[in-house]
């Protein structure tokens, strides 16, 4: 057990370090040179040259990575080329906001998912259990930032239940920070649910086919409580598997949402230091992104190795 | 005795086709009650509608009475119905494998049961109580046990697990629905004594449901035969067994026992509507392994007919070849031989101064299973190997899951890379050749697998599946060549066009040896044949092989864990056990006289066909 989450840790490390890789060659060979465009067209070769310098632009690409990457390791995520201020707080900031949004857009798709998924399974081939089955279709089809925008126009524009955009922090109320969250949460939750509520009943359907279900009912269960205390904890396990996946999307999503309800979050920070040409920035977000990505998928294998025994004893 | 269950007229249909024609069962308390059939019987059928756990297409009408219910199994309801599972009517399942949740400790699963239905003292004490129920049943170290994940356990200690819940509240009436056909032969025996002694000491009912006569004959009072949905006969084992009514209780008898006509060849099942008995002759039989009982009863009750048995039963009357019994210039028999102590290099059926077919020489396969960190664990599945084949023997190999015949077998047809060690086959190198320079192996030596479902590609026509093997050899021949053989195994040339859904498993089966045999190899490798197929099908697939091995000049390497099937198909055997060949020699002498105790043990597991009395 202890050997497995060691290993996954390790797995995690190498991917992350692979991919700092990545991140950093794409951005780099991205024409263009930061120092011109800070320094504007009247710059003469001699700023622009004294500025690459400054920014360690005139060393070699390897040179420049492994900085890049000792400034990583000490949590330190570079200077910004616009600014001139450390852009780690506000990289952070945002990832606190992206995060809270991505777990409530979370609990929004478990919420749906499970009983819908179920109720699906269960009523399989009768005209209810077909209705949901077709609803789910038409979830999957909406973009979520139609969602959002017709979240907003119902529940803000018409009836002013809720705000139509912005952040509170919870630190700052959470009362507001509810109120603030829910649209959003749905607008991302909902799309999700539907996708992972089809998981959750075509697994459901096909743990029903086994045979330790019919053992199940062999011992005295009914349907119903077979499927509760066998099928679903078995049917999870593929749903789990897929729900990794899509907490990665759930993450790229929420770089929509975020600009649909003017959300500070990693999304919205992206989007204007691409427009500000700020490749520290941009490298910050994307590394941290992906970051988030890896770390959340290595707790969906952890999460898969303590539903199934199976994996414990891992080859 | 009192009438514990009673149906009647139980009828199950699946939309507008009827699967159960009205069946009759009685079942007295404490009774064991054989119910015996083929695939497709009804069999399994029966045991769900009893047990309220049909899948919901099909629908159950009739009646089914259980001693102190008011109400009629058949149409309880799910609630209703659930209340007796488990508590008045058990039932252990065929596949130990799956039967299990792979989620939890085996332990909780068997409190379950008892919980389930309202075990006094709450769920510590039902832990408590399933560690006893685990004890019960012989899995060592109870308490670990208890705490096992199922795919901790053998296939063995499953159903040990399995027969503890069925047995947990002290049921009526326990279904047993082929529980050890997944299981080796000796593990078989254990399970089966087990299953045996739990049920005489809660004084419970058992209905065993199988396809091998062996352990009916070994654990059952009464036995019921079931064909196509329909009671044949029924009766006292004893009065059925040894004067069966019924013909093709006969013939099922005849072919279970391997029984054998004038000709010496197998009996097969006859065409009931044909009106043709078959022929059996008594002293052919009695030659049979430990089955003499019943298959002489079966002769001697069959030999009033005059008709000998040889029609297949699936359609393909006139096709089979009968060739003269009596095979041209029989091979002479190697020397009965055991391990010896000492590993030292033991070379098993060798006769000096002789030119074999295969020689195998300290054949190893070590695979290497990666460990965690550090040590990797090595598992001999082949461990120095060396035996000779000579022509036109028929060979075979018997061993129980893991021995490593199935390793053996993929080392000597190249389909897997030996460790160490030499294959030759026809004076050639088979070990260390890359795959691609292997093409006259092809050619030499051919395969016919166990699952004639799995082993033909499902989108490939039967004349593109027969002639694949033959490369270079143009259209119009491809075709001839593949009426040909599918004539040799008795298909219609009508076969060539179509797909392998179409066909039996009996007809898939044949389909495989054609196709193993199109490229007129020398040696035809056979791993567990006939092993999927029921038994009146397996007698013509059998009756198939020794005919083509005739008409061709095959050598058979016949790999199989039913050593009465390998009794009956090859004149020379070895013993496998733990990747070592522990004895070898002539088929009859090693089953007559084994000399190593495993060898011992293996023919004295196996089930018999005797009649209880004898």
């Amino acid at each position: 057990m202890l050997l497995t989450v060691l290993r996954r840790l390790g797995v995690f490390a190498l991917t992350a370090l692979v991919a700092s890789v990545v991140v950093f060659v794409l951005l780099a060979v991205l024409p263009g040179d930061p120092a011109r465009a800070q320094l504007g067209l009247d710059a003469t070769p001699d700023q622009v040259a004294a500025l690459r310098h400054q920014l360690g632009l005139d060393r070699s690409l390897p040179a420049q990575y492994v900085h890049w990457l000792g400034q990583l390791a000490t949590g330190s995520l570079g200077i910004s080329y616009s600014t001139r201020a450390p852009v780690g707080p506000e990289v952070l900031n945002a990832m606190q906001v992206s995060l809270l949004l991505v777990l409530a857009g979370m609990v929004v798709a478990a919420l749906i998912a499970l009983p819908t998924g179920l109720l699906a399974a269960v009523r399989q081939g009768r005209a209810d259990g077909a209705a949901l089955s077709a609803a789910t279709q038409v979830g999957i089809s909406v973009p979520s930032f139609l969602a959002g925008l017709l979240l907003v126009t119902v529940f803000a524009v018409r009836l002013h239940w809720l705000p139509s955009g912005g952040w509170v922090a919870p630190v700052d109320g959470v009362g507001g920070f509810l109120r603030h969250l829910v649209l959003p949460a749905l607008a991302l939750g909902l799309v999700r649910g539907a996708i992972l509520s089809r998981y959750l009943r075509s697994a459901l359907l096909d743990v029903q086919r086994e045979d330790f279900m019919r053992t199940a009912r062999a011992k005295g269960m009914t349907r119903w409580q077979a499927l509760r205390r066998h099928g679903l904890r078995n049917a999870l396990v593929p749903v789990v598997t897929v729900t990794g996946v899509e907490l990665a999307g759930l993450l790229v999503g929420a770089v929509v949402i975020e600009t649909v309800f003017v959300i500070p979050g990693l999304g919205s920070l992206l989007l204007r230091s691409v427009a500000n040409r700020d490749l520290v920035e941009v490298q910050a977000v994307v590394m941290v992104v992906v970051l988030l990505v890896l770390a959340l998928n290595l707790l969906v294998d952890l999460v898969y190795v303590l539903v199934d025994p199976r994996l414990r004893r891992a080859r | 005795m009192s009438t514990l269950l009673q149906v009647s007229g139980l009828r199950v249909q699946s939309g507008p086709r009827e699967l159960l024609h009205g069946i009759d069962l009685r079942v007295e308390r404490g009774e064991r009650v054989g119910l015996i059939g083929e695939s497709g019987s009804g069999k399994t059928l029966t045991l769900l509608a009893l047990m309220g756990l049909l899948p919901e297409a099909l629908r159950a009408t009739g009646a089914a009475r259980l001693d102190g219910e008011d109400r009629d199994l058949l149409t309880l309801g799910d609630r209703a119905s659930a209340r007796l599972r488990g508590r008045r009517v058990s039932m252990v399942f065929q596949e130990p494998m799956t039967a299990l949740d792979p989620l939890l400790p085996v332990g909780r699963q068997v409190a379950e049961i008892l919980t389930l239905h309202g075990f006094a003292g709450g769920a510590r004490a039902a832990r408590g109580r399933s560690v006893e129920l685990l004890d019960g049943v012989g899995l060592p170290d109870p308490g670990a046990a208890a705490r096992a994940y199922p795919h901790e356990l053998s296939g063995g200690q499953r159903q040990r697990v399995m027969l503890a819940m069925a047995m947990a509240n002290t049921p009526d009436l326990l279904l047993a629905d082929e529980p050890t056909t997944a299981l080796d032969v000796t593990v078989q025996r254990r399970v089966l004594d087990l299953m045996r002694e739990q049920v005489a000491r809660s004084g419970t009912s058992l209905v065993f449901v199988t396809h091998d006569l062996g352990i009916v004959a070994d654990l059952c009072d009464r036995v019921v035969i079931l064909r196509d949905g329909a009671v044949v006969e029924e009766g006292p084992l004893d009065r059925v067994f040894s004067a069966p009514q019924h013909p093709y209780t006969r013939s099922l008898l005849a072919v279970s026992a391997l029984a054998t006509d004038a000709r010496g060849r197998l009996v097969t099942v006859v065409d009931l509507g044909s009106g043709t008995t078959g022929a059996v002759s008594t002293g052919a039989v009695s030659t049979g392994a430990g089955m003499t009982g019943a298959a002489t009863a079966a002769a001697g009750t069959q030999a009033t007919g005059a008709v000998p048995a040889t029609t297949p039963a699936d359609g393909s009357a006139d096709a089979v070849v009968v060739t003269a019994p009596g095979r041209p210039a029989a091979p002479q028999p190697g020397p009965h031989e055991v391990l010896p102590d000492q590993a030292a290099p033991h070379v098993f059926n060798h006769l000096p101064g002789d030119a074999p077919l295969l020689a195998v020489a300290e054949l190893r396969r070590t695979y290497v299973r990666p460990h965690r960190i550090g040590r990797a664990t090595h598992v001999q599945a082949v461990r120095d190997v060396s035996f000779e084949v000579r022509e036109g023997q028929r060979f075979g190999v018997v061993g129980e899951s893991g021995s490593g015949k199935s390793t053996l077998l993929r080392l000597v047809t190249g389909l897997d890379q030996a460790t160490a060690g030499s294959v030759r086959i026809g004076g050639r190198e088979v070990v260390g050749t890359p795959e691609r320079a292997l093409g006259w192996l092809r050619r030499t030596a051919q395969i016919v697998f166990q699952d004639p479902m799995g082993s033909l590609d499902p989108r490939m026509r039967i004349a593109e599946v027969v002639t694949e093997p033959l490369r270079g050899v143009g259209a119009d021949e491809r075709r001839a060549r593949a009426a040909e053989v599918l004539d040799a195994v008795g298909l219609p040339a009508t076969a060539l066009d179509r797909y392998p859904h179409q066909f039996s498993g009996g007809q898939r089966q044949r389909i495989a040896i054609a196709r193993a045999v199109v490229t007129r190899p020398q040696l035809l490798v056979a791993d567990e044949a006939v092993s999927s197929l029921d038994v009146s099908v397996r007698a013509q697939v059998l009756n198939l092989l020794s005919d083509l091995a005739d008409e061709y000049g095959l050598t058979l390497l016949f790999v199989s864990h039913d050593l009465a099937v390998v009794r009956r198909t090859c004149d020379t055997v070895a013993v496998m056990n733990e990747g070592r060949i522990v004895e070898c020699g002539p088929t009859d002498q090693v089953y007559e006289h084994p000399l190593h105790p495993y060898t011992a043990e293996l023919v004295a597991a196996a089930p018999r066909l005797r009649a209880a009395g004898a």
